[in-house]
Parts: structure tokens; C-alpha cells; sequence
């Protein structure tokens, strides 16, 4: 229970379902501020607060869990290690898969619950043969389904997604009639551990700066920079380049090469990618053999984009039917047959 | 919630349940009207109220009724013993305080308030190391503060022996008597000591009213604003009420003292027994040592995450504690168990259960039922 209204409405239709509920709110971060600016995060003292009492609400016990070493572990020191390395990690998809849905659940394994049940909006179905499969929301402004997707069959087995068949507007309308503090609270959508939004600044922070060159498609330098992991590949703004293009078009980042502390700058169309490989596949139900034609995302709320798949024992072969700009090696491609997620990988190369 | 009636308490060192004599006392006297400082016929049965609890208090801790100064609280005692000492004597050259390691926060927060605050180390079992306590204490010193019981791992304290340290060099000394009242008890009058903190809720009084036994020639700073209604030292208006509540606790725990001693030693013997019969004693360590306030079983599992063996009780109808500080709700490794071991696993491994005025065999059965199918369970076996 993050101490947000989806989490407490989730909590609620488990218990009228008639399960044996306990809440745990997850503590991430070891000095947990009293109060966030802004927008909001998941991890400070007031959201465990609301979540405390919206349990209180439900009647049912409540526990903060200390996962903050873990966390920092698996997601913090991964994401700035991801960005050291050239790519762009998604820390919410490495916190469900590390965390939420692998420490978290195991432990309640261990002292006897059989599911995690969240707030996420994705729906779980079984198919013919009893296995479990995951697809998308009803909500498609809030499917959730693309942050699940790096859920293997063992994890998705011992989830519950209560949320994954109600709109939105509906869950604040049925916390508000339970009673539920947070039926009004905003939706949060920073990353919880960078509660500014500055991943840039937080980034710097982390690994310094380093100062080096951007170049053109040509091996020009356009001029410079703080410090690479600064830098998304299709990102335009907070490029200053001294040197304009020769035909004065805007430009955007089109690769990153950590190492040399490289970025390489050019035209919109060299962003457009036709083909994605991806490693460390996770298959999330039902393997669809060979060479098949599904959808792909990229992005928690990007579009999914018709193309061929091909998933291997350890990678993904992904064939875009209309380039895309704008893919970045290290988010993860996750593939669907229709609304069902059949699997995810991370990307580790464009063409 | 039906399930309550059920559910079997160990937290007693957290705060006991109300004594049904204490809330008679406290109803009863909720009623008054006056203030007890001011002078008119309402307020003086107000003030008469409270000044029947102060003696009725004051001759169960073997004190006068001048040296009780009622407060909100053991904490708030142990504050105005501690840093209202050592302000009250900084201007004549005592301006350090020497505390032991496991004090509970009251005394122990003092080190970040006040740099002249030394700290004596304790041994594995928790007792104060009296030859440290020996070498930090001198002619500086203002105020020595050692509990007589410690709340976590209930080792009782060498305080004679502290106090006469503190007084070979002119120190106040000072303890926190909170979980000491019934085993080993306190006789105000007998002791050495020049302050003492007690508090009502571990008795079965309300949570809310405590106080500071104070000798007559000893004079801590205030260390709140106010009118001082209390012995020139403590402002906020005094509750009669409060007091009369933690009055008729405190009587019936002195008068029926002796008897409990005798029942918390069995119950503890019958709990550690239990234990050790489930085959679940392997590798668990009883701390606290040989001297040990018997109603305090602390615990250390190695390798057992103390908050599932609490939840696994919790969700068995078994109310129990870790012990140590709580911070956003999450469990602090135990600042004690630290300082015994030096070891953060066993600080994350320890249990504590707190027995009491209302503990019955049947809540010690339940227990020794069901603690060592939790513990199995949190060992992942």
C-alpha cells in the first residue's frame, strides 16, 4: 500500500472479496521525508501515514516493510549504473521485478500469504490450459500492463491486480464511498526517488561531471557536454550546441558512447529505427513460437507498434512494421499478441 | 472486534492495561471542576484530590509527599532529572552528566542536546560496567543517571553501587525506576538515589501521568515554561485526576508486590521452558543475564528477522515487541542489543516479552504454543 488511492481501493476489494488481508507499506528509502513539493512520491512518511489509514479503514492489520537496502541495491545503484553506461534504465519496471514482486513477495511466501495484491491497473486471466496470462488493462489511459511485463509466470502466479477492470474515475468514486482519505489524492508519476523530477541533477549528483564532446553524424564537434548520462537518445532540449546544422534543422541525440564520453547528434530521421534487439528475455505466459506478429512497447505509456517478433532463449528479435524514433538501448520492449503481454526484454540495440 | 477477546498481551513494558481500580479512581474524579492552583471551594476539592494521590503515591514509593513531583510522564521525568540537573548546576562548575549505554531515549537524547553528556559502556548481559562509570565520573560531574531496570532486555542495574560513585563525587544521581516498580520495587527513603522517574501506564494506570521523585535539597532547572505548579519545577496544570488513577494503580501493584514476583518467575520459567521443550531454544539467547527483572523475556533469535516473527504472533492473536525504538514503522535495530553485542543481525533479532498485572498461564500457554511455530516459520524450516 503505497498510501495512494489505487493501492487502498485494491486492498479494499481484496477484503470484500473475502481474503485474509495484511497492508505493508514499503519503506525504500532510509530517510524518509516528512513532506514532498509537488508532485509526489512513494516513499515519504506521509504517504505510509495514509496508507496506514486506509488499512485502519478496511480493519485489517498494517506493516511498514524496510526494504531501503534492497532497493538501493537493485534500483538506485542499477539506474545510475544504467545511465553510466550509455542506456536508460525504467527504475519502476526494476523495482516490480526486484522488489515488489521478488523480495516483497517472497518474504510474504515465507510467512504464509499466497498473492501480492497491488494497485496496478492490468488484468490477470487463465488461459485453456490453466496458465496464467497478463494482459491489458480495461483503462487504456491507465494500463499498467507495460511496467508489469517484466513479470515471469512464477511471479504473475502469486499476483492479484484488482484494479485491472475499473476506469479510474471509477476507483476515486469507490474510495470516496468507503471512506478513504486518499480517494482525492493525486496520482504520482515522478520517480519516487528523485521526488524533484531532476533526474539530471540527480544523475550529476551521482556520478559528476565529466565534461565531453557532442558530434555530428560526420564526426564534426558541435561542441559540449557535462557529462553523457545527461543524455536520452531522441532527447532535442538541453543540447546547446554552439554550431548550428548546416541546414539550421533541430537535432537530437541519436546514440551515447560512454566510454569516450561521446554524443553523437544529428537529423530526426536518423532516429527512426526499423529494428530492435533485446536481451535477458522474460517470458510472462504462454511462449508464441517463431516468427510472429504482435505489438511492441517501449514506453510505460507509449503506443504499441506492429511488428514481428521473434523471441530466442536469450533475446528478442523485433521488426517494426513503421520505424519509430526515439528507442533507447536499456528500456524494455515488451511484447503482446493482441491485449496479452507474452513477454519482455531489454533493449540492447537499434537499427 | 470479537477477535480481541482472544488476543494475548506481551507488551506490559510498552504500557499495561488499565487496572479496573484505576479507572474507577480516574472516573471518579474526572468530575471535579476546580483547577487545584486556584483558591476557591471547587478548586480546593480539586486540590484535595490531588494532594490524597500525592501522599497515597509518595507513601507507596517510600517518599514524602514533598519529593513527588507529579508529570505527564516517565520521559518527562527523566528530562527534567537529567538536563534540568545538569543546567541547575552548570553555573557552579558541574556541567557533565555521565549516563550508561542503554538508557532509555529520555536520558539517553540527552548526548545530543548536551555535549558534556559521557556515556559508560555495559556488558554482554547489559549491566552497567561499574569501573567505566568509575573513571568518567569526577569533580565536573553534575548528574549520574543509571536505570534501575532496563525496558528492553530487563537487566537489572547495579544503582547502589552506581549511586555511591556519583556521591563520592558530589553527583545527584539519578534512575529511571519506570519498569522497576514491581520487581525489583522501590523504597524512595532506603535508596541512594537523589532522583527517581516512575510512570503510571506500565502499572495499569493511565497513559499520561508520571513522576519525578525529587530529595528536598535537590533542585534541577525547569526545563518547561509555565507557572511551576509543581514543587516550583513542573508547570502545566495539575489533573487530579490522573494522579488518583495512577495513585490506585500504583497501591494495588505495591500492595500485591511480593506475590507477583513469585508469579512472574514462574510464568518466565514456564515460557523459557516451553521453548526449549519445541526444540526452538536451539541458538535463541535469553539476554538480560542472572539479575533480571522476570516479567522482561528478551530474546535473540540469530537469524530470524524479528518483524516476522511478530507478525506471524500478531496474526496468531499475540500482541509482542522488539523492544527498541520505532522510527516511520519501521523497527530500529535495538541501540541496546548494540550495545551489549556490537552486532547489527542480533539488534534486528530480538524479541521482547512483557508481562504483567493481567498476564494469566493461559496467555503464557498461547505463547509457548505458538512461538516456536513462528520462529520455525521465520527461519524458512
Amino acid at each position: 500500500m503505497s498510501g495512494g488511492v489505487d493501492s487502498a481501493v485494491a486492498a479494499a476489494r481484496m477484503v470484500a472479496a473475502g481474503h485474509d488481508v495484511t497492508g505493508v507499506h514499503l519503506a525504500l528509502s532510509k530517510n524518509p521525508e516528512s513532506y514532498r513539493s509537488g508532485a509526489r512520491g512513494c516513499c515519504s512518511l506521509e504517504d505510509s501515514h495514509d496508507a496506514r489509514r486506509a488499512a485502519d479503514k478496511l480493519g485489517i492489520p498494517f506493516y511498514v516493510w524496510d526494504f531501503a537496502e534492497r532497493f538501493h541495491a537493485d534500483v538506485v545503484e542499477d539506474f545510475v549504473a544504467e545511465y553510466a553506461a550509455g542506456r536508460t534504465p525504467n527504475p519502476c519496471l526494476r523495482c516490480n521485478e526486484k522488489i515488489k514482486f521478488a523480495a516483497v513477495l517472497d518474504r510474504g511466501l515465507q510467512l504464509g500469504f499466497d498473492v501480492v495484491a497491488t494497485g496496478h491497473y492490468a488484468r490477470l486471466t487463465r488461459s485453456s490450459a490453466g496458465q496464467v496470462e497478463l494482459r491489458r488493462a480495461a483503462d487504456p489511459a491507465k494500463d499498467q500492463s507495460y511496467v508489469l511485463g517484466v513479470l515471469d509466470a512464477h511471479q504473475l502466479a502469486h499476483c492479484a491486480f484488482p484494479l485491472g477492470d475499473t476506469h479510474k474515475t471509477d476507483v476515486r468514486a469507490e474510495a470516496a464511498a468507503l471512506g478513504l482519505g486518499v480517494a482525492k489524492k493525486p496520482d504520482s508519476h515522478d520517480i519516487c526517488f528523485i521526488p524533484d523530477g531532476d533526474t539530471a541533477g540527480f544523475l550529476t549528483r551521482q556520478l559528476g561531471e565529466r565534461v565531453g564532446e557532442v558530434v555530428d553524424t560526420a564526426g564534426r564537434v558541435v561542441g559540449s557536454h557535462p557529462g553523457h548520462h545527461q543524455f536520452t537518445v531522441g532527447q532535442r532540449r538541453g543540447l546547446h550546441l554552439g554550431v548550428p546544422a548546416d541546414d539550421g534543422r533541430p537535432r537530437f541525440v541519436l546514440s551515447i558512447e560512454p566510454v569516450q564520453n561521446r554524443v553523437t547528434v544529428g537529423a530526426r530521421e536518423h532516429l527512426a529505427v526499423g529494428v530492435i534487439d533485446a536481451i535477458r528475455p522474460i517470458l510472462a505466459g504462454a511462449a508464441v513460437p517463431g516468427r510472429w506478429r504482435g505489438h511492441v512497447q517501449v514506453r510505460a505509456h507509449g503506443v504499441p507498434m506492429p511488428a514481428t517478433v521473434e523471441f530466442s532463449a536469450d533475446a528478442l528479435h523485433v521488426e517494426l512494421d513503421h520505424p519509430c524514433e526515439g528507442i533507447a538501448p536499456g528500456q524494455a520492449a515488451v511484447v503482446y499478441a493482441d491485449d496479452r503481454v507474452v513477454g519482455s526484454a531489454t533493449i540492447s540495440g537499434t537499427r | 472486534m470479537a477477535a480481541e477477546a482472544t488476543r494475548h498481551y506481551f507488551d506490559h513494558a510498552a504500557h499495561s492495561p488499565l487496572r479496573p481500580a484505576a479507572r474507577q479512581a480516574w472516573l471518579q474524579a474526572a468530575d471535579l471542576v476546580g483547577n487545584p492552583a486556584a483558591l476557591h471551594a471547587s478548586a480546593r476539592r480539586s486540590r484535595a484530590a490531588l494532594e490524597d494521590a500525592r501522599e497515597s503515591i509518595a507513601a507507596d514509593l517510600g517518599a514524602h509527599p514533598t519529593e513527588v513531583v507529579l508529570t505527564s510522564g516517565g520521559s518527562e521525568a527523566d528530562t527534567l532529572a537529567v538536563w534540568g540537573g545538569v543546567r541547575g548546576r552548570a553555573s557552579s562548575g558541574r556541567d557533565l552528566v555521565v549516563i550508561s549505554a542503554v538508557e532509555h531515549p529520555a536520558v539517553g537524547e540527552l548526548a545530543r542536546q548536551w555535549p558534556g553528556t559521557l556515556i559508560a559502556g555495559v556488558d554482554p548481559t547489559g549491566s552497567v560496567m561499574l569501573d567505566e562509570l568509575a573513571r568518567l565520573v569526577g569533580p565536573s560531574t553534575a548528574v549520574v543517571s543509571v536505570q534501575t531496570v532496563n525496558n528492553e532486555v530487563g537487566v537489572v542495574q547495579p544503582v547502589a553501587e552506581a549511586a555511591e560513585i556519583a556521591h563520592a563525587a558530589g553527583a545527584w544521581f539519578h534512575t529511571d525506576a519506570v519498569q522497576a516498580l514491581v520487581s525489583p520495587g522501590l523504597d524512595f527513603s532506603a535508596s541512594a538515589a537523589d532522583l527517581v522517574s516512575v510512570s503510571a501506564h506500565k502499572l495499569g494506570g493511565p497513559v499520561g501521568v508520571g513522576a519525578l521523585l525529587v530529595r528536598r535539597e535537590v533542585a534541577p532547572a525547569v526545563t518547561g515554561l509555565g507557572g511551576r505548579q509543581e514543587r516550583d519545577l513542573r508547570s502545566g496544570t495539575q489533573s487530579a485526576a490522573l494522579a488518583a488513577a495512577f495513585a490506585a494503580a500504583l497501591h494495588e501493584s505495591v500492595a500485591s508486590r511480593e506475590a507477583e514476583r513469585v508469579r512472574m518467575a514462574r510464568l518466565r520459567a514456564e515460557l523459557l521452558a516451553g521453548l526449549a521443550a519445541a526444540g526452538q531454544g536451539e541458538g535463541v539467547r535469553v539476554n538480560g543475564g542472572e539479575v533480571v527483572n522476570p516479567a522482561i523475556v528478551h530474546l535473540t533469535a540469530p537469524g530470524v528477522r524479528a518483524d516476522d516473527v511478530l507478525l506471524l504472533l500478531d496474526r496468531v492473536g499475540i500482541d509482542a515487541s522488539v523492544g527498541s525504538a520505532c522510527r516511520a514503522g519501521v523497527h530500529q535495530p535495538s541501540e541496546v542489543v548494540l550495545a551489549m553485542t556490537g552486532s547489527t543481525q542480533d539488534a534486528l533479532s530480538s524479541l521482547r516479552f512483557s508481562m504483567g498485572w493481567s498476564t494469566t498461564d493461559d496467555d503464557v500457554a498461547a505463547l509457548v504454543r505458538e512461538l516456536p511455530r513462528a520462529l520455525a516459520r521465520a527461519r524458512g524450516v
